[in-house]
Parts: C-alpha cells; structure tokens; sequence
C-alpha cells in the first residue's frame, strides 16, 4: 500500500513541472530581478551599481513622473465610473432573449476584439480637429471642432473617451453573467408582493450584483492604472506630457534613456498601487460575500 | 433564466430604447466608416475624408496590401505567436489542473498557492526584467521570444483546476484500480471531458495574445519579425495625415479579419464562459 502511495505521489510533479518551470523562469524570476533591478543604476549594456532606494527618491522629486502619475490616477478616475455605469445600463436593457437584444450585445461586444493599434487609429482620425470625423460634423453644422488631442485639458478625456468605446464589452457580459445568477425565486417573490419595476431593480437586482460591481470596478482600475497603447499612439503623451501615463513614463525612460533601474522603480511603484487595489477587492468581496448569507 | 423571463415580460421603455440606439450608432459608426475609408482611392481622400460616403469606391487598397509583402509577413507572424501562445497555454494548465486537482503529491497546496500569487503580478511589473532577461538568453527577435511571457497563465491553472476538480472521482477511480497510468487517464477521460473549458481558454488567449502591443513592440526590433499590431502601429506612426489613409484603413480592416471570425465563430462560447466561470 505504502508502495502504491509513492508511486502515486510522483506523478503529481511530472503534470504540474512544466507549468510551474516556466512560470518560475519567465514570471518568478523577473519578479525578483526586477526588483534588485529598481535598487540598481542600470543600462541595458552594464551590469549595475547598487544605488540603494536612490531610484525610489529620484522618482520623488521627478516631477515627470508625478505627472504622469496623477494622469494615470485622472484617467482611472474618467474611465471607471462610466464604464461601469454605462456596461450595467447596458446590461440591464439586453439581459432578454429576444433576438434584437442579442444583436445589440454583439454590437457592443464588436470593438472589445480590436487591438490596440486599430482602435487608436480610428480614433486619432476621428478626433483629429481638422481631418477628423467630428470636425467634418461640426463644419456641417457650422461650429467649431473640439481641439481633443491638442488641447491640454483635453487630451485625457480623448484617452477616456477612447478607451470607454474599446472596453465596454468585457464589463458588460460580466453583468450580464451577473444578472443570469440573481435567485429567481426572489423575482417571484417580489412578484407575489406586486412591488414595481423600480422597486425590483432597487431591492433585488441591484444588491444581487454587488459582488460583480466590484469585480467590474477593480479588474477596469487595474487595467487603466496599467494604460500604455492609447497613450502612446493616440497622444504620444502629450500635449506637453498632459497625457503621458506611469506605463508610458517607464516605456520613454526604459527604452528611450535605457535607464533600466530608474524605469523599473516607477513599475514597482505601480506595482504596489494595483497590488493594494486587489487587496482591497479581496477584502471587499469577502465582506461582500458575509453580507449575502454565505453565498 | 429567471432574470430573463422576468425582463422579457416587461418592454424596455421609450426613452431607454432611443438610448440604446443612439449608443449602438456611436459603437458601430466609427466602423463603418473605417470600413468606407478603406475603399476609397488614397488621392480622392487628401483633405476631404467626406469623400468616403459617396462612390466611386475601389478595391486598390486592398490590392495593394495583397502585393505587400510586409503586411502578410505580419499576419503570419500574428497567426504563428497566437496560435504557439494558445497550444502552449492548453497544454501547459491542462497538465497542470490535473496535477493540482486530482493528484495528491507533498506540497501541493503551498505550490497551488505559489501559482495563485502570480494572479497579482502586473505584467507591466515585469515586463522590463522580462525584457533583459531575454536579452542575456538571445530571445529577443524570435519566435519564442514572443510566445514565452503568454505561456505563464497563474490564471489559466486556476480555472482549469477548478473545472477538473469539479469532474466526479468515479470516472477515474476505475481505470485507476484497474492499473491505469495517470497519463492515460488524463489523456483518455480527464482531456475530452474538459473541452469546453479549453475552448473557452484558447478564445481568451488568442485574442489577448493577438491583440498584445507593448511586449511585441520592445521585444522585436526587426520589421520582418513584427506582429501586426506593431507593425500597424508603425505604419501608423509614418503616416501623414494627407496621404495614405485608405490604405492605412485597408489595413486595419484586413488585420481586424482574424479576430472576427474567430469572435463571430466562438461568440455564444464567450458569453456563456463568462456566465459559467468569471464569478464562481
């Protein structure tokens, strides 16, 4: 028997070896040598000193980088908001199973599956003031077209707008899964009560979906806090660096300046920002989960 | 279910409907007019890309990105990464859900555990030492060198973990005492029940590896190597804003193709995937 075990036992690290030596070598490791990396003057070329935390106190007073770290944080601050307003509105209008419904969800799920590149594209071409889309509108109209992507003050909400057209599919079908796991019997319930659309979507459907709200509200901050691409293609961080992100700072200085440790420090600082976010989104939905009887 | 008889008995109201067109118009028109730009002749559009709306409308862009022998080098590269990315990824977690949900071996917990941890590193965290690692192993410019950082998927062991666990211990228990290796079990009962779970998987890292920008754009340096995103955004970058734009949005169209087909094919896949797994 005790035989039987062992041969039983082995087997467990063949199947999960392989996983686990990639995920050593190509996650674990960077992990880790990133972050004697931020500790380190480095270029792609030498080896390092050892700095200390000097990185940490360089990017303090960088005022660059505060910039763009207030960016970042103004950016997760327009997107979230709306689009987790906008995916449930949406979500709550196509949860039917009439055909058109389907069709709508299609549509809305349509611009989630373009990349990047394509997405900014459009949209640098749209927003462009003289050439662009909106600008032949307001010509037709005889007013003049908003200066999105050359105006300081605008150039955020042109990422915003941007990024909320790109990514409104994802958050809306995990309302929808949401809105499929609401306990019918409480409908029926609430039903039986006679109680009104209103009351229904206010005391049963919108409680239901606390746990997914939250989900929806952290997977998007930490993927805004992370925006690179639209930045970089759609502005180029700029107007004088009015849209440069914390992503795009790293990306000048790592592959612009080859200041390695000094761009890896700014990517731990990040790193410990979104890591505080899932924390809380853990300890959010554990309290979440307690409040909605052991569900 | 429920929710949807409950909203089905009720029409949406007026005001909603106009809001859900007026959204839809917004969602699809910039395609649309994508779709326009790129068949118009590039000198018809200088200064006036109203244009785009009225004929004559031609296929010359097209054409041209057919006679390009770049742009279909990209596609290829695309198709190579994306699909490398993806059998990497089925394999590697399928082997290792089985591993984690149906053997008993020391420490498997605390490495389940170890696993779970990456769930909570950024790829931007590590994407810079990533990028000087590779450097020292002479991956860069490469095949593998793109394909490498798709495979390390804490969440894709996660889920199919779970979706194995969640398989009765009957099924195995039987071929097991009836001398059955692992390999076989795993091969000929665990695999085939667990296909739905690894088409779900392989949609969701397709087109994230398809659609990956930053690690293409710092890990290649040669054009001949570039996937389309960042060959896209190269051409992007050169363009000027007078000429060229039919052809650059031919090639948005033609590189935005794969990706459709793949959503069109896999649509029902996605959406009931994310009403099975995201919130369990």
């Amino acid at each position: 028997m005790s035989r039987n075990r062992a041969a039983r036992r082995d087997p467990g690290f063949a199947f999960v070896g392989p996983f686990l030596l990639i995920y050593c070598a190509v996650l674990i490791a960077p992990m880790l040598h990133g972050m004697w990396l931020s500790l380190h003057v480095v270029d792609i070329w030498g080896d390092g000193r050892f700095a200390g935390l000097a990185n940490y106190g360089r990017l303090l007073a960088d005022p660059t980088f505060g910039q763009s770290l207030v960016n970042t944080f103004a950016v997760t601050l327009m997107v979230v908001p709306i689009l987790t307003g906008i995916a449930l509105a949406l979500a709550l209008a196509l949860n039917r199973a009439s055909r058109g419904a389907a069709v709508l969800r299609g549509i809305f799920f349509s611009s989630a599956v373009l990349s990047v590149t394509i997405v900014t594209l459009i949209w640098r071409f749209i927003l462009a003031p003289d050439a662009g889309l909106l600008g032949e509108a307001a010509q037709a109209i005889g007013a003049e077209p908003i200066p999105f992507l050359s105006s300081p003050d605008l150039a955020l909400w042109a990422l915003a707008i941007t990024t909320i057209w790109w990514s409104i599919g994802l958050p809306m079908l995990l309302f929808l899964a949401g809105l499929q796991q609401v306990p019918a019997d409480l409908y029926e319930a609430a039903a039986l009560d006679r109680a009104s659309r209103w009351r229904t979507l206010l005391s049963i459907t919108l409680p239901s979906l606390k746990r997914t709200t939250i989900l929806v509200v952290m997977l998007q901050t930490a993927a805004q806090l992370q925006l690179f691409g639209q930045a970089q293609l759609l502005t180029a961080g700029g107007p004088s660096g009015a849209s440069r992100t914390v992503v795009l700072f790293m990306n000048e200085v790592a592959f612009g300046r080859w200041e390695l440790g000094y761009a890896q420090a700014a990517a731990e600082v990040l790193f410990a920002i979104i890591l505080v976010v899932t924390l809380t989104q853990y300890w959010l939905t554990g309290r979440a989960g307690e409040g909605e009887g052991g569900r | 279910m429920a929710a949807d008889a409950v909203a089905a008995r009720t029409r949406l109201p007026l005001p909603a409907a106009i809001a859900l067109g007026i959204g839809a118009a917004i969602m699809l028109a910039p395609l649309l007019w994508t779709l326009a730009l790129s068949f118009k002749e590039n000198a018809a559009l200088v200064g006036n890309s109203g244009a785009a709306l009225t004929p004559p409308w031609t296929l010359e862009n097209y054409g041209a990105i057919l006679g390009n022998g770049q742009t279909l080098r990209w596609l290829f590269n695309s198709l190579i990464v994306s699909a490398g990315t993806t059998l990497g990824v089925l394999i590697l977690t399928s082997l290792a859900g089985y591993g984690f949900a149906r053997l008993e071996f020391r420490g498997r917990r605390a490495l389940f555990l170890f696993v779970l941890m990456g769930l909570a590193i950024p790829g931007q965290a590590v994407i810079l030492s990533q990028h000087q690692l590779f450097a020292w192993a002479n991956l860069h410019n490469s095949y593998p060198g793109l394909i490498l950082p798709g495979l390390t998927t804490s969440f894709g062991v996660f889920f199919m973990t779970q979706y194995m666990r969640a398989i009765p211990r009957e099924l195995d228990e039987a071929a097991l005492l009836d001398g059955a290796s692992h390999w076989r079990i795993f091969t000929r009962i665990i695999l085939p029940l667990t296909v739905p779970a690894q088409s779900t998987l392989a949609v969701f890292t397709f087109l994230g590896s398809w659609n990956d920008y930053w690690w293409p754009l710092i890990s290649v340096t040669r054009s001949e190597m570039y996937t389309l995103t960042v060959g896209l955004a190269a051409a992007q970058m050169n363009y000027a804003q007078t000429s060229g734009l039919g052809f650059l949005m031919a090639q948005a169209v033609f590189a935005s193709l794969p990706i459709f087909i793949v959503y069109l094919i896999f649509q029902k896949q996605i959406i009931a995937a994310m009403a099975g797994t995201a919130l369990k």
